[in-house]
């Protein structure tokens, strides 16, 4: 097992240089360099903040220098200053991260806590009721694009029905309020972006399960359970299900990128001060400092994942880490 | 052949839809960009199907005029992506080695960059426009068919047509081109229907978030952009593009699902 975590830390070596070489060709070789084309649209640079963005860049050095220098201070976490507000890059993204991560952890839960049960009881009669009406629905939920998903519950929730806040995370009156209903204001402000985005990965991981489960419950051991008499409750829940979900484990190390790229959407749409947000902020003004940071760290975050998906998976099923 | 409903169903939607985005000036009731006045944010009646918009625009024309657009960019993203994956993994599957090695590493890093990330950053850099949107989308999208492709090769390339192809001198490109890609095909077109639906999915969703196709020009994402400012309003903006986009993507996965069954 050891021997196993060993081999997929070192094969991340290549992976960190490729992610920031890639990272710093996309900036570096782009048609008018950061400093010039931030001059030319943002009239507020000053010659100062100039002068630091060509030190930050290294300007007058090769360009293998500029790549180390560059990757010295990343390795450091070192992003450098946003153009926008001139604070550091670092600063702004960690003072985000509680709110992206509190809803991903929550869609998260939601997704799984959904997809299982669903893609379980479909397996159970392939092509029967349940299966058939749920494949329906999660085709119809898969095909709709997600933002347009959370307008339509907007209309529906926010407005018409006027159940929940429309956006935002608190409301006006929030220090008045008492803790447990700061709590249920929160909860109310984050529902409906919670909702949404766990939906959006619902349908592919219900259909993994559901096939997943149709295979194992083909497999020989299941005859074996049945023929020594086990309860159908007992075969399902034990013997098929725990060796089903094995596979559904790596999805989990491996939502991490949609579960980024959905939060840009949705913290847009709902006006939430996540990590999201901020990176389409970064795009509109064009804050390259930020928008590199946010790059490196979500291809980071995204090979964590694989990593974490890959040793979770070793640790359940001996069979991975034997083979060569 | 048992009749693939599923797979005629799918067909024939998408037929209907390419053929009213081809047809676009003929069908379409007004000019897409006619501003009318005297009827803003007008629901749905006889004179305007589907409403208009803030400006008055009729929302059924802008709709047909963005199938041409949204179909289009999901097509050509997608054969970009098709093309350079066909490479790549063909490449990498035939002559394994080096280039193998270097080929999938290169994958594996692109894999770690979330789409959607790297996307918005490169829009960042260009502007956005429709041939931008295309190009972008079809050079963050290969790297599920290089695989794929490198993976049917691998297996292909044992059997005995390929030996017979080797032994009476065959060139490389020429066992590729003629042998294996072809006998690769249905895999591969599978992958390319489905990426034409997340090729649509994406471009709708930069297009929301104002960096995909640029207003006045009607995509079925950027008309989506006025419905956050006419919540409640005018409930007609949000609900038709968003269905056109739903029935869009549903008929593509339905094809690529119907063409599974076909190949078996």
């Amino acid at each position: 097992m050891i021997n196993y975590i060993l081999k997929r830390l070192l094969s991340i070596i290549p992976l960190l240089l490729g992610i920031t070489l890639i990272s710093f060709a996309v900036i570096h070789f782009a048609p008018g360099k950061p400093v010039e084309l931030q001059e030319s649209l943002n009239p507020k640079v000053s010659p100062e903040v100039r002068l630091r963005l060509q030190k930050l860049y290294g300007l007058d050095k090769p360009v293998y220098a500029q790549y180390i220098d560059w990757l010295a201070r990343v390795a450091k976490l070192d992003f450098g200053r946003s153009f926008n507000d001139n604070r550091p890059v670092m600063e702004k993204i960690a003072e985000r991260i509680p709110l992206t991560l509190t809803i991903n952890i929550f869609s998260l839960i939601i997704m799984f806590g959904l997809a299982i049960p669903i893609g379980v009881k479909a397996s159970l009669t392939p092509g029967g009721k349940f299966d058939s009406i749920t494949t329906v629905i999660l085709f119809m939920l898969f095909a709709a694009p997600s933002f347009w998903l959370a307008l339509i519950l907007m209309q529906l929730l926010c407005i018409n029905l006027n159940l929940l806040p429309i956006s935002g995370v608190v409301s006006l009156d929030f220090e008045y309020m008492g803790w447990w209903q700061k709590a249920l204001d929160i909860g109310r402000h984050l529902f409906l972006p919670i909702l949404v985005s766990s939906i959006s990965g619902l349908a592919g991981i219900s259909r993994y399960m559901r096939s997943s489960m149709i295979e194992a419950l083909n497999q020989p051991y299941i005859y074996t359970a049945r023929a020594k008499g086990l309860s159908e409750k007992k075969v399902v829940y034990k013997h098929a299900m725990r060796n089903a979900v094995i596979p559904i484990v790596t999805i989990l190390g491996l939502s991490v990128p949609g579960l980024l790229g959905g939060s840009v959407i949705f913290e847009s749409i709902f006006a939430l001060p996540g990590i999201g947000r901020l990176f389409y902020e970064a795009v509109m003004t064009r804050d390259y400092p930020l928008i590199m940071a946010e790059v490196v760290i979500g291809a980071v975050l995204t090979m964590f994942g694989n990593l974490l998906a890959d040793i979770a998976y070793a640790t359940v099923d001996p069979r991975i880490r034997y083979k060569k | 052949m048992k009749r693939n409903k599923v797979l005629i169903s799918g067909l024939f939607i998408i037929g209907v839809l390419s053929t009213i985005a081809l047809l676009a000036p003929f069908l379409s009731p007004y000019d897409p960009s006619l501003i009318d006045s005297s009827s803003l944010l007008a629901p749905p009646s006889l004179r305007h199907l589907l409403g208009t918009d803030s400006l008055g625009r009729d929302l059924l024309s802008r709709l047909i005029y963005g199938a041409r657009i949204s179909l289009s960019i999901g097509l050509i993203a997608m054969g970009i992506a098709t093309f350079i994956g066909l490479i790549f993994g063909s490449i990498a599957g035939y002559y394994g080695g080096i280039a193998d090695s270097l080929i999938m590493r290169f994958v594996d890093i692109v894999l770690c960059f979330p789409v959607f990330f790297l996307i918005l950053a490169v829009v960042a850099i260009f502007e956005p426009s429709i041939i931008n949107i295309m190009v972008i989308i079809g050079l963050t999208g290969w790297m599920g068919t290089a695989r794929l492709v490198r993976g049917e090769i691998l297996s292909l390339k044992e059997r005995e047509f390929i030996q017979a192809a080797k032994a009476i001198g065959a060139s490389g490109p020429r066992i590729i081109l003629r042998h294996l890609i072809p006998n690769a095909a249905g895999p591969v077109l599978v992958n390319a229907t489905l990426g034409v639906a997340a090729a649509i999915l994406l471009e709708s969703g930069l297009s929301f978030l104002g960096l995909g196709v640029q207003p006045p020009t009607p995509s079925w994402g950027s008309i989506l952009i006025e419905s956050k400012s006419t919540l409640g309003v005018a409930w007609w903006i949000t609900l038709f593009p968003g269905l056109a986009i739903l029935i869009t993507i549903l008929a593509f996965n339905m094809i690529a699902e119907g063409l599974k069954k076909e190949i078996g």
